[in-house]
């Protein structure tokens, strides 16, 4: 290899300069010249409001729909187009809401939806990503049973309720079924197209590292997977809260007075506001859980890899 | 191609050409730490065969930095593959006499790591225990002047950030031989010159023995012992060119434009051979 020669280089100001000086002098011009660089690429982004005015700025918007959508309401309540008994007021269907809560019955409704919920979803998320992991690492079991798997996540739950109800009859378990099958097939989903949708230039960076096998799995093809693993935990999310309320209708356990049960009840007793008071919550909880659970752990991986542009968030 | 019989493909080369149309080479080099025999690299079957490669051979010496150069289809990325041990041969010796790494146009960062943890991912990958990484690490963004930033992550660099950052990664793995796959391509001119200083210092300080695949013949000239002129469809050496201009070069000095030229002319030379090809 050529020594690095000064030719290029005008004469030096003074004759005490050796070659390593001088070399170690160009070094450093080099370095000079990417810091200034990269100071510059990296110049300020625009500095984001005060916390105060960005959580205004993502409520107000909120607020207004609710408002709008509370005034149509009450719009066709004024209207007379249905008697109160059957279309009562958005005052009256809170108020509803307000005494279940507070006499602690929707509370217990909720306790013991959720605790459904929460058993059903984690044995879908087994299920799912035993069934998704399976399928992306055997092709054959891929192609058998692939768009078997998109063909339940389109099949409404509450047609498999009657074949439930006939395996399981009226217990936890036909509820649980009905969730398990409602919710894996899009838990399954996400984590093939996580994995089909990894880019090829990561995994040959993976092996150009060293990465094989289980080493290639756990370092490159899992967190490449994450953003439609968690994707699709919030789909399933969705699906698994409509089949627990399609269960809960029709499967009636009378010591635990569920919000489907509430529902159900609410229509026998023709009870309109308490009825409208429970839907009111189901969209509550679903809204919540959707948002504040499955949709700061999506918004925090986003930021994470980059897909979020910050410049105008 | 689906509607040629075999015979007509090797007739336009694929099968051996006359000795005359070989590139001239030195005997193998017992010292060479890369060593390319009559490599061949073909891709699918029957009808539908391409070959990339056509018994391509080629000696780099240990320290040097040669520059692939080519058109489209001259089978660059293929050899780097090879080279790397990515891929296999269809045919000949391919011979690393040293641990080597390859590198991408896209820096091919993690996204779901740090800097650091990309440089880290790569040292747990070769076995340096966990508690010597943090010290590896900041000696490893010190030598590509990123000392500080390994807590960013990637999509919070520029382009030219992130290649150093891929440089960085490479270096963890130890290696003595670097292959680089258009590394700065995709870089505005300002930031691939100032790369280009930077790239040369390191493979001074660091003894290695660079293979760098570009379109870009200037900056063959510009970073190269030797520039090797690869044909298209299939990849041959058709010329090598020595680099005599003294380092450190500028990149828009008249030597160097001058022997680009002359490379660039042979290029196009290449180019228009295939200008029939689709008719």
């Amino acid at each position: 290899m050529p020594p690095i020669s000064t030719d290029a280089l005008p004469e030096p100001a003074g004759p005490t300069l050796t070659e390593e000086e001088i070399a170690a002098q160009r070094n450093a011009n080099v370095a000079q010249n990417l810091a200034g660089l990269d100071a510059l690429e990296l110049a300020d982004r625009p500095a984001r409001g005060e916390w105060l005015q960005r959580a205004w700025s993502l409520t107000w918007p909120k607020v207004a729909a609710i408002a709008i959508a509370l005034s149509i309401w009450q719009i066709v309540v004024w209207s007379g187009w249905k008697p109160e008994y059957v279309l009562p007021s958005p005052a009256t269907a809170f108020k509803a809401l307000w005494d279940g809560i507070s006499d602690g019955t929707l509370l217990w409704a909720t306790w013991y939806t959720l605790q459904r919920a929460i058993v059903g979803f984690a044995l879908a998320i087994g299920v799912g990503v035993v069934i998704g992991g399976l399928c992306s690492q055997f092709k054959v079991l891929r192609i058998a049973i692939g768009s078997m798997i998109t063909g339940l996540q389109t099949m409404p739950s509450i047609a498999w309720l009657p074949l439930a109800i006939l395996l399981f009859q009226l217990t936890e378990g036909a509820i649980l079924f009905v969730i398990v099958i409602g919710a894996a097939p899009s838990i399954a989903n996400g984590l093939l197209s996580g994995r089909d949708n990894i880019p090829p230039i990561l995994t040959r960076a993976g092996r150009v590292l060293g990465a094989s096998g289980w080493s290639m799995f756990r370092s490159v093809t899992l967190p490449a997977s994450l953003p439609s693993f968690v994707a699709g935990l919030k789909q399933g999310w969705a699906f698994a809260w409509r089949s627990l309320m399609a269960g809960e209708l029709l499967v009636i356990i009378a010591d635990k007075p569920s919000i489907g049960f509430q529902l159900q009840q609410a229509r026998t007793l023709a009870d309109a506001p308490e009825l409208l008071a429970v839907m009111i919550l189901i969209l509550i909880i679903g809204i919540v859980v959707d948002s504040l659970f499955f949709g700061k752990i999506e918004k925090a991986v986003r930021k994470r890899w980059g897909l979020i542009d910050t410049s105008t968030a | 191609m689906t509607d040629r019989s075999p015979t007509e493909l090797e007739s336009e080369g694929v099968a051996p050409a006359a000795p005359s149309d070989r590139a001239p080479h030195a005997p193998p080099d017992p010292l060479a730490a890369i060593h390319l025999e009559d490599v061949v690299k073909s891709f699918g079957r029957g009808d539908e065969r391409i070959v990339a490669l056509d018994r391509l051979t080629l000696d780099v010496a240990p320290g040097e930095f040669l520059c692939l150069v080519g058109a489209s289809g001259c089978g660059k990325s293929t050899l780097l593959n090879l080279i790397a041990g990515l891929d296999g041969a269809t045919a000949g010796t391919v011979d690393t006499r040293a641990p080597s790494t390859l590198m991408f146009q896209e820096a091919a960062l993690f996204p779901w790591l740090t800097v650091a943890g990309n440089i880290a991912l790569a040292l747990k990958l070769r076995g340096i225990p966990k508690k010597e990484r943090p010290e590896r690490i900041e000696a490893l963004l010190r030598s590509v002047q990123l000392a500080g930033f390994g807590d960013k992550r990637p999509h919070e660099l520029s382009g030219g950030m992130r290649q150093r950052v891929a440089i960085a990664r490479a270096f963890a793995q130890d290696v003595d031989i670097l292959l680089m796959d258009e590394p700065f391509g995709a870089l505005d001119a300002m930031t691939r010159d100032m790369l280009h200083d930077e790239l040369e210092r390191l493979w001074v300080d660091r003894n290695l023995t660079v293979v760098f695949v570009t379109h870009n013949v200037r900056e063959a000239v510009r970073l190269g012992d030797r520039v090797v002129l690869l044909s298209s469809r299939p990849g041959r050496v058709i010329e090598t060119f020595d680099v005599d201009t003294p380092r450190p070069r500028r990149i828009d000095t008249p030597e160097v434009s001058a022997l680009a030229r002359d490379i660039t002319s042979r290029l196009r030379e290449e180019v228009r051979r295939h200008a029939t090809d689709l008719h």
